[in-house]
């Protein structure tokens, strides 16, 4: 079954003319950006110059770090009156990446999840949870209104409240749930001990963070579901840049709407398909905020076979990053973010150690803080106070909850050249 | 030789931490008639926890249950310790090294020794262990009757 | 612009109570044909859909309580087939149970479109951006002006709630020019704000704020415009009829209830005899096109009154006052409804307390807390602090996964809350508004 079978299925000429006009279309965007327009020039070329597909590899990358000299307003390609929408992601310092919509954005986005949710069986009647975030997070708005447009009945479940999530599940018949996969573990467990019959579910679409072929098949057994891997980043529109299809073999990236290339992150050099590498993405139909040869940072690959369901190319699931982002509870993280917060509170010293575990399915995040011995004021209520401003100053700048222990001066390690002050102790 | 002949019988008193509570407690011991050897309060959020090492605890349990108070027995170990600087050290030192790890404590004098009342985790294999590192405990009929 | 849809909102008075007898009319067919709790319910009082011959024979028609949804939960009062559902949302209930309300495409396009004409009578435009400060997911605030802000071309930013600093950078960084949250955290954004050292009416293009969810007054509209220069527009709705939907107009006097989307009349509580305009009493509000819930002559329990006389703004439909009160005993802290009920059914599920509690409302600032004392079982107690931490700490968690908002818990020795004989008084609130 197809939410739109013309595009979903587009191959060989007919797919690389479109996609060549879409280039076009969006290198012309691009030129309505500053940022792009000094990348043009310093590299050389008009917008002219592109002329076919293979002319994309004359256009330099575009980095996340990038995005933050832009901020906020500096990659938008359209005015503020025709903004329809905007979300934020983590940034890579204590600023967060701005991500705008049109309205034509908001509804390809949208169309883009009706495909996926279309392609492993939802229609129209289904019961979609929501257990997503909403905000400012994409997650949570992409879900719902790609499932709205399917016409499912969406309970915006938002997260937490693990118990109330089961008795809706029971209670309104749900048939499909998207959060991320270490909450849906979460949520088995409680329904086990809840004894819940959860009989009415049997899509489950997990996404925002990695999870193992072990944990789906896990997911599976005890929820009596088939459980799907969901790709998306809001640079991209957010969810729903790639999914899987019922075969459960690899991710269908949806080449009508974004070009796909896998580069050796070290030399920049494009790889060809069954090759593992970082993958980059030009979308072809963002209107607010284009982007050009996006390095996303994930490892992928583009994979070779043909998918019996009939559509495109797909990627492989991701097998890790090529930077030190951090995925805690479907949340992205940067060390870098974590550092620029301690080091505008004067009581902290020099040194943190960030630890990851995963405790009942939920990861934890502990960080190790050294005070400031200059400024203890030998007071326990002090040290409480600091210890609850670091959380408050990490949780405004992360979105995430982490546990803040105060440490002795001296305590934590210390480290000659590159440091690692990342512990990831949970087993995925 | 019975290991629990060293348990001290500690009463564990829930109480508000607002004015005036501290006397209403004291107030049941008075009427009880129960002598207080040793007392200290654990305080956290709204509340503290009054612990006492009485003379007679089953009356002072009873008196505190007919007004109500949540309150439970807690196996305790006291210690002696020297009278003299490093006293405590040489005590805190050698259960270090045996591994006993105190949830908490707290201490006072009696006569010419030192007490240092101590809460583990299981207090079996710490008497053991204390006695075998060569301290001395005090028997529990040395506080209750 | 000055109307979103110019030709309803202005349509003359005897057009409008024309059209909205049409659409009764309509409602009552549809609710008798298929409706198995509302033809009952008509039955019961002896009324059939042709004795409404004109608008004032509604109140012949039987009205609907809040206890209508609970006992017919989860989705006994649906009357679509369940294909047409595309929402559901969730409020707090008055016990155990949530309150559900369920939307067809039509319910939240129409939810979408009353949001969207308010927001364009407290001068909003496309050019304008829309800071959603209200929760997102299950509590319809979010959502709510979210649609509708979208609806009319605004920037919407789906800020939610929480993370203040966070709110002020993107007020100051993503030129915000209109927030959408509760007065208190309003006037909570402006205290922080100063501490930011931003001041909004000079650093900020933040001009309208879109206040609702919880009673307010009009000293603090006036304080909100001496201190940050916002106008501050009053909206209300509840997701019985289907959230968020009216707010009063730029004259600042009363907020318009979009006449062709539903039928209000104000009642006499204990009677339930309709009231004339200029006199208080129960609002109590038809959805006159309501799909999958539709709701005839719900009763809100909030305690308002309709206001005589015309709109110089040259909308047509009636105002209502801003909300004096409750009928009942819910209170509403942070803008999230509670009900007294509901904290006692959540403490039953801890086996350590007993029965026993008090709630106790206080303003710290500008924001609601609300202290929970629980009453400690005898033989629940333990030596470890930790051990009564941890207690307490569930109780807390409980009490916020029951109510959806937080409460603080203080653990109180037995016997020590007081007893009551005939009508219990658990709620002392000392908020001044």
């Amino acid at each position: 079954m197809f939410w739109n079978e013309k595009m979903e299925t587009l191959r060989g000429k007919e797919l690389q003319e479109l996609q060549l006009k879409r280039l076009k279309e969006t290198v012309a965007r691009t030129q309505n950006i500053g940022f792009y327009q000094k990348m043009f020039a310093e590299a050389g070329i008009r917008p002219e110059d592109i002329k076919t597909l293979d002319d994309l590899s004359k256009i330099p990358f575009t980095k996340k770090a990038d995005l933050r000299g832009g901020y906020p307003f500096g990659f938008l390609a359209v005015p503020m009156s025709r903004i329809n929408r905007i979300h934020t992601t983590s940034g890579t310092t204590g600023k967060p990446t701005v991500v705008a919509y049109t309205k034509n954005d908001l509804n390809s986005w949208s169309e883009l999840i009706a495909r996926n949710l279309t392609m492993v069986g939802l229609r129209e009647g289904d019961m979609f949870q929501n257990a997503s975030n909403y905000s400012l997070f994409t997650g949570g708005l992409g879900f719902h209104y790609g499932a709205e447009r399917i016409g499912c009945a969406v309970v915006p479940a938002g997260v937490g409240n693990t118990k109330r999530q089961i008795e809706m599940i029971q209670d309104f018949g749900v048939n499909a749930i998207h959060c991320t996969p270490s909450y849906a573990m979460h949520l088995t467990e409680v329904a086990e001990d809840m004894h819940a019959n959860l009989d009415s579910l049997r899509i489950g679409v997990f996404g925002a963070e990695a999870w193992s072929e072990n944990m789906r098949r896990d997911l599976e057994n005890r929820l009596n579901i088939k459980a799907y891997d969901s790709y998306g980043m809001s640079e991209l529109f957010g969810p729903g840049v790639a999914f899987e299809c019922p075969e459960q073999d690899g991710l269908h990236i949806w080449h009508d709407c974004y070009i796909v290339e896998i580069i050796d992150p070290k030399t920049g050099e494009v790889l060809p398909a069954g090759e593992k590498g970082e993958m980059v993405v030009t979308p072809l139909v963002k209107e607010a905020m284009p982007l050009l040869r996006y390095r996303t940072g994930d490892i992928t690959m583009l994979m070779e076979d043909d998918c019996p369901c009939g559509r495109g190319q797909k990627i492989a699931r991701l097998f890790g990053r090529s930077d030190d982002m951090l995925t805690v509870r479907g949340i992205n993280v940067f060390p870098s973010q974590i550092e620029h917060v301690l080091k505008n509170i004067p009581e902290v010293g020099d040194q943190f150690m960030v630890y990851i575990d995963r405790v009942n399915h939920l990861d934890e995040m502990t960080i190790d803080v050294e005070i400031n011995k200059h400024l203890f004021s030998g007071e326990l209520s002090d040290l409480a106070r600091l210890q609850n401003k670091i959380g408050k100053a990490l949780h405004e700048t992360l979105t995430l909850r982490a546990n803040v222990q105060l440490v002795e001066p001296g305590s934590l390690p210390r480290f000659e050249g590159k440091a690692k002050r990342v512990v990831d102790r949970r087993t995925i | 030789m019975t290991r629990n002949k060293y348990f001290i019988k500690q009463l564990s008193i829930f109480s508000e931490n607002k004015s005036g509570r501290l006397a209403a407690v004291a107030k049941v011991f008075e009427e009880s008639k129960v002598n207080i050897h040793a007392f200290s309060i654990a305080e956290a959020n709204s509340f503290g926890v009054v612990r006492a090492i009485v003379d007679k605890p089953e009356l002072a349990f009873d008196a505190f249950s007919k007004q109500n108070y949540a309150l439970q027995y807690t196996d305790v170990l006291g210690i002696k310790m020297n009278d003299v600087p490093g006293g405590l050290y040489h005590v805190a030192n050698l259960l270090g090294s045996i591994g006993i790890n105190i949830e908490y404590a707290y201490a006072f004098r009696t006569g010419t020794f030192g007490t240092l009342i101590v809460k583990v985790s299981s207090p079996e294999d710490a008497v053991e262990k204390i006695l075998a590192a060569g301290l001395e405990l005090v028997p529990a009929t040395d506080y209750n009757f | 612009m000055a109307y979103y849809n110019e030709k309803i909102e202005t349509l003359p008075r005897a057009e409008l109570e024309k059209l909205q007898y049409q659409e009764m009319k309509v409602l009552v067919e549809r609710l008798y044909a298929n409706s198995v709790f509302y033809h009952d319910k008509m039955k019961a009082a002896g009324v059939l859909p042709s004795d409404i011959k004109s608008i004032a024979d509604i109140a012949k028609l039987p009205t609907m309580k809040k206890t209508d949804l609970r006992n017919n939960y989860p989705d006994k009062l649906v009357c679509c087939p369940k294909e047409d559902l595309v929402r559901y949302h969730v409020s707090s209930g008055t016990t155990g149970k949530p309150t559900v309300v369920a939307y067809t495409k039509n319910d939240v396009e129409l939810w979408a479109e009353a949001v969207a004409r308010s927001l364009v009578s407290c001068g909003l435009g496309r050019g304008d951006v829309l800071q959603v400060a209200y929760g997102y997911g299950l509590f319809t605030g979010g959502l709510g002006l979210h649609y509708g802000g979208e609806k009319m071309g605004t920037t919407v930013i789906p800020a939610s709630t929480g993370n203040s600093e966070r709110q002020i950078e993107l007020i100051l960084d993503l030129e915000t020019t209109a927030v959408a949250c509760t007065p208190s955290y309003f006037i909570h954004l402006i205290d922080v704000a100063k501490k930011m050292d931003v001041d909004i009416a000079k650093d900020t293009k933040l001009r309208t704020a879109i206040l609702g969810a919880e009673p307010w007054s009009e000293s603090m509209r006036q304080y909100i415009h001496e201190q940050s220069g916002v106008v501050a527009h009053n909206i209300f709705g509840t997701s019985e009829i289907s959230g968020p939907m009216f707010t009063d107009c730029g004259e600042l006097n009363g907020m318009h209830i979009c006449g062709d989307i539903a039928y209000t009349e104000i009642l006499d509580p204990e009677t339930g005899e309709v009231l004339p305009p200029g006199e208080k009493g129960e609002l109590t509000m038809t959805i006159l096109k309501k799909e999958a819930i539709p709701m005839i002559r719900y009763r809100i329990g909030d305690i308002t009154s309709i206001l005589e006389g015309d709109c110089p703004c040259g909308r047509t439909s009636p105002r209502i006052d801003r909300l004096q009160g409750r009928v009942d005993d819910m209170l509403v802290i942070r803008g999230i409804n509670v009900f007294p009920s509901a904290v006692e059914h959540a403490l039953l599920r801890v086996p350590e307390l007993t029965s026993h509690f008090m709630l106790e409302i206080t303003r710290t600032g500008p924001l609601d807390d609300m202290l929970v004392k629980v009453e400690l079982k005898p033989d629940a107690m333990t030596d470890s602090i930790n051990g009564l931490i941890g207690l307490q700490s569930r109780v807390e968690r409980t009490l916020r996964d029951a109510l959806n908002v937080s409460a603080k818990v203080e653990l109180c020795p037995p016997n020590s809350l007081p007893r009551f004989e005939g009508k219990a008084k658990r709620v002392m609130d000392h908020r001044v508004f």
